[in-house]
Parts: C-alpha cells; sequence; structure tokens
C-alpha cells in the first residue's frame, strides 16, 4: 500500500539522515532527494555515478511523490525536493528551483487498438467525457474506458493544465501510479491512460499528438506538447555538497545519462 | 522470596506492556480525531457526508459516493462470502468424516494468509476481463470488488462458523435423530439454530474485514468516485480513497482524508460493537 510505503521511506529517510550524518561527520555531508517517484530511478543512477566519481560523497535518493519533494525540502529533511510539476505551488516559491530535466507525458493505449493519432482537442474531449466511443475518434465501435490518475497526482495535475482539462470524466477509472495505469491499459482493449515517457513500453502503445509522436527528438525541437519540466528544489543557502551534485547532473556527463533512459535533457 | 520479586516485577511489566497496546490504539483514535474532526467543522458535515463531488483542488469534499460504495462493496461481498461460508462450515462439520475435515480446515484457513495484492492480482488479471467481456462495462468494478472480496473473508466465516457449529453439544443432534428427523433436518432445525449467534458473529467479524480490506479493492474496483448505478460501474471505497490520496495530499486535502478515517472508524467500531453483543449474547445462552 502506498501510505505504508511513503511511512517506510520517510523512515527510511530519517534513520539514513542520521546515519550518514553520524558515520561520516568530518568528512562529506550527506545529500538526500526526495520527491518524484517518476525521476525516482534517474536520480538514484545519477547518485550512483555521482558517488563513483567522487569517493568520500554521500547522496541518498528517496520517492514519496512531488509534494513530499516540496514538504521534504521545506522542513529539511531532504536537501533537494525532486517535483515535476508544470507549474510550482505558491509555498514552494521560497526555494530555489532548478530545471534538470523534461518529462514528457504520453497518451497511452492497448496494443490492438486502430487509433494512433489524436489531437489535443479529442484528447481534451475523452478525458472530459463528452467523447465517449473509439468510432468518434475514428477507431473501432466501442465504449472508451478512460484511465487517470489520483487528484494530488503532480503527472495529473501537469497533463491537465497542458491540455487544458478543466475537469475529469466523473465516470474515469483511477489508478494511483504510472505502473498501474500501463498495466490497466495493457488488459483493456477500450482503455486510454496517460503515463510519464520513461516509463511507456511495449505492453501499450503511445500515441501521437497532433501528428507528433513522442520522440525525445520531437521533444527537443519543441514540436511534441506534452512534457513537464523536472525541478531541482533547494532552501538556500545550500550546503556545498548539494550544489556540487546538482552541478554534476546538469553537466554533460549527467544530461547523457537522463538523455540515454529516455527523459529529455534540460537544454 | 524468589517468588515474591518475579510476582513484583511480573505484574508492572505486564501491565505495562498491555496499557501500550491500548495506548497505541487511543492514540491512533486521538490522532485521527485531532486531524480529522477540524476538517469535519470547518465543511460542515451536510457538505462532507451528504454530497457528491470530490475535487480537493476547488474545495469540494463530497465522500457521499465513497460512502455508498464501502456499503455496496462489504455488502455485494457478504451476500457471496456469507452462504459460501456457511455452507462449507456447515459441509465440514456435518458431512465430513473428522479426519477429512482436519485436512481441509487448514487449507481453508490458509487462504486468509494469502496476501490481499495476490487477491488483487488475479483480480486485474482474471477475474476484470472476464466481467468486461462476457458482462460488459469497463471490468474493473463493485462486481469485481464484491467477488473478491468475498472470496477473501471465507476463511473468517468458515473457522468461526466452524468453532460454534462443533460447540453445539452432541447431545442435540442425537436428540433430533432419536425424534425420526434426518440428517439435514437436524442441521437445520436444530444445530443452526444453536449456533446461530456464532454464525452471525462470524458474518459481522468478515464485514469489518470487508469494509477496511484497501489493497485487492484498489486493484479491481476502479476508484471512480461516482455513485454506482450497477454492479458493472467502477466505483471508489472509503479506504481506496484514503490510501491514493495520502502520498500526494497536503493541507486541506491530506486533512479531508484524515477525517474520512473518522468516519471509517466510526463504522468499523459500530460494527465491532454489534459483533461483540451478538457474541456475548451467545456466551450467555450456552448451557
Amino acid at each position: 500500500m502506498r501510505v505504508w510505503q511513503d511511512a517506510w521511506s520517510a523512515a527510511r529517510v530519517a534513520v539514513l539522515t542520521v546515519a550518514l550524518a553520524a558515520g561520516c561527520g568530518g568528512r562529506k555531508e550527506a545529500v538526500t532527494l526526495a520527491g518524484s517517484t517518476a525521476f525516482q530511478p534517474f536520480a538514484e543512477k545519477l547518485a550512483g555515478l555521482y558517488m563513483d566519481g567522487h569517493p568520500g560523497a554521500n547522496v541518498t535518493v528517496q520517492g514519496g511523490g512531488s509534494s513530499v519533494g516540496i514538504q521534504s525540502a521545506l522542513q529539511g529533511a531532504a536537501q533537494i525536493g525532486m517535483v515535476d510539476l508544470v507549474e510550482l505551488p505558491p509555498e514552494a516559491k521560497v526555494l530555489a528551483a532548478t530545471v534538470v530535466a523534461r518529462d514528457g507525458v504520453v497518451v497511452v493505449v492497448h496494443p490492438a487498438n486502430t487509433v494512433s493519432n489524436l489531437t489535443t482537442a479529442q484528447v481534451r474531449d475523452i478525458f472530459a467525457g463528452t467523447v465517449r466511443n473509439w468510432r468518434e475518434v475514428g477507431g473501432a465501435d466501442a465504449p472508451i474506458n478512460v484511465v487517470s490518475r489520483e487528484a494530488g497526482s503532480g503527472t495529473r495535475r501537469s497533463f491537465e493544465k497542458i491540455v487544458g482539462l478543466a475537469r475529469l470524466s466523473d465516470a474515469a477509472l483511477v489508478q494511483d501510479s504510472s505502473g498501474t495505469i500501463r498495466e490497466t491499459v495493457a488488459n483493456d482493449d477500450r482503455a486510454i491512460g496517460y503515463l510519464s515517457h520513461g516509463l511507456v513500453n511495449e505492453r501499450v502503445k503511445g500515441l501521437a499528438i497532433d501528428g507528433v509522436a513522442s520522440t525525445i527528438e520531437a521533444t527537443i525541437r519543441g514540436d511534441y506538447k506534452l512534457v513537464r519540466p523536472v525541478f531541482f528544489l533547494v532552501r538556500e543557502p545550500a550546503s556545498a555538497a548539494t550544489r556540487d551534485f546538482i552541478a554534476y547532473v546538469l553537466s554533460p556527463a549527467g544530461q547523457a545519462v537522463i538523455r540515454q533512459d529516455g527523459l529529455i535533457p534540460a537544454q | 522470596m524468589r517468588r515474591r520479586l518475579d510476582d513484583v516485577i511480573a505484574r508492572p511489566l505486564l501491565a505495562a506492556i498491555a496499557f501500550s497496546a491500548i495506548a497505541s490504539l487511543l492514540l491512533i483514535a486521538a490522532f485521527i480525531l485531532k486531524e480529522g474532526l477540524p476538517f469535519m467543522l470547518r465543511v460542515g458535515l451536510p457538505h462532507f457526508l451528504g454530497t457528491s463531488d470530490w475535487n480537493p483542488q476547488e474545495g469540494r469534499f463530497g465522500i457521499f459516493p465513497m460512502i455508498v460504495a464501502s456499503l455496496w462493496v462489504t455488502l455485494g461481498a457478504m451476500l457471496i462470502g456469507a452462504p459460501l461460508g456457511v455452507a462449507g462450515a456447515v459441509f465440514l462439520c456435518e458431512f465430513v468424516p473428522p479426519p477429512v475435515m482436519r485436512a481441509i480446515k487448514p487449507t481453508v484457513e490458509l487462504l486468509a494468509g494469502i496476501p490481499s495484492v495476490v487477491y488483487g492480482f488475479l483480480g486485474v488479471m482474471v477475474l476484470a476481463p472476464l466481467i468486461r467481456t462476457h458482462l460488459g462495462g469497463p471490468g474493473l468494478s463493485l462486481l469485481a470488488a464484491a467477488v473478491i472480496l468475498g472470496i477473501m473473508v471465507l476463511p473468517t466465516v468458515i473457522s468461526i462458523s466452524v468453532d460454534a457449529i462443533n460447540a453445539v453439544p452432541a447431545s442435540y443432534r442425537e436428540g433430533a435423530l432419536a425424534l425420526g428427523a434426518t440428517r439435514w433436518q437436524a442441521v437445520h432445525m436444530v444445530v443452526l439454530k444453536a449456533a446461530r449467534s456464532g454464525i452471525v458473529a462470524s458474518i459481522i467479524l468478515a464485514m469489518g474485514r470487508a469494509v477496511g480490506e484497501t489493497m485487492a479493492v484498489i486493484m479491481v474496483a476502479g476508484n471512480t468516485p461516482r455513485v454506482p448505478h450497477s454492479a458493472l460501474d467502477p466505483v471508489c471505497t472509503l479506504t481506496a480513497k484514503i490510501a491514493m490520496e495520502m502520498a500526494s495530499a497536503t493541507g486541506l486535502h491530506r486533512q479531508s482524508l484524515f477525517a474520512i478515517g473518522v468516519v471509517l472508524f466510526a463504522v468499523i467500531m459500530g460494527l465491532n460493537a454489534i459483533a461483540l453483543t451478538v457474541i456475548r449474547r451467545r456466551t450467555r445462552s450456552a448451557p
């Protein structure tokens, strides 16, 4: 269950922070990252590579979601809050924000679905519940099963903001992670959902939006519109170790890692 | 002298341990109330419990669809689990030789040890596609949740019902058979009547389990916060709402989830109170 996972990760953050602070007292300060589950795997990889190149450095990564990222950066539980939102909420304004990567949001359907392109307006109408049959957008005569994320999800907030969706269809199914969205869509040939670009695999089919496929190249060119930034939020003044790690993530080596695994570099 | 010393230590030690169990319950209750009550007072119970629009970002917190969903899912689970469980218990106690029963009962109780995420997984992979192709709708639905929960509560219903039926004195059965009753007549006219309060208690405890189950329900119910019109509609229960949104909720939204916890707490306390009363009545009337 998510709640226990979060409680468990929170406890681990606390224990690890204390242990690391005590364990390497004189040497180097620990850097803890917490927040966005979409960026978490990338942060873990970057942290591993960074520590290989900087013996004695300590970087730990925890998930929890974008809201947890903002809260832990505000409260000092983590040095860096990872947040992937199109718009930062007002309470995050006191924190220094750095864009370290961008993440595409891909609209996905079952691989057997004949539809492979939708306009932004069609996506909006489908998720608003005004278009309810695949026939209306050029597919088979079957009802559309809309799958969305839970209220409060960063991916959902970003998706709704970009496509201009004021209100999700009240018939939409709700799943609480990108992984379960993918499974639901992969198991239902009438379903449509959306998830992070890095998490799309062969079990689902990513749709082109307004004729543009969701490739890294199209996103860098600025043609693919469903993109949100990944922020690192830091409470000033940041420690030397924190600044050094952020500099590494923004360096060509760090950005190459981000790109290699399906995310879009900060540019 | 030595014994005395042990006693001197044991009593306060046990008291401290026992109290810590009770204290944790009180702390949980106090914490949920502290976080949830101010929200309920601020938003108002009629809005919170009576309206159907859940949209925390816009300040709308109607949990009526979730209350309805929890009740329907629980009722559905009982309609499936209670007859199956009680019939299974009667079969095990009355129509199967004791050695066979001693083999079957632990197997049934093993069902209780299967993690709920596994039930949920089966529901998503097997049950939901079956419902979608044969009955229609999105598959993830009230019906799927009720069937999965109905199976999940079987061990509770069966093992408590078996204990209740076994507690009926053999003389009741023998008396009925001596008066010329058939085996089935003896069972449903005498044994089931005598074991009734124990069987009812097993069903009420199972209801508590069904109301509180979260993981399996999140996976198979579809989690759409809308009042269902049919068993094929997706629903979002109270527990699913809390578990899904707790991770990303802040401020008033987070408080509202604690307030849902208060509602859930009240429902489960109510069910447990009923169960205790029924069980107490049984022990008092037992011969």
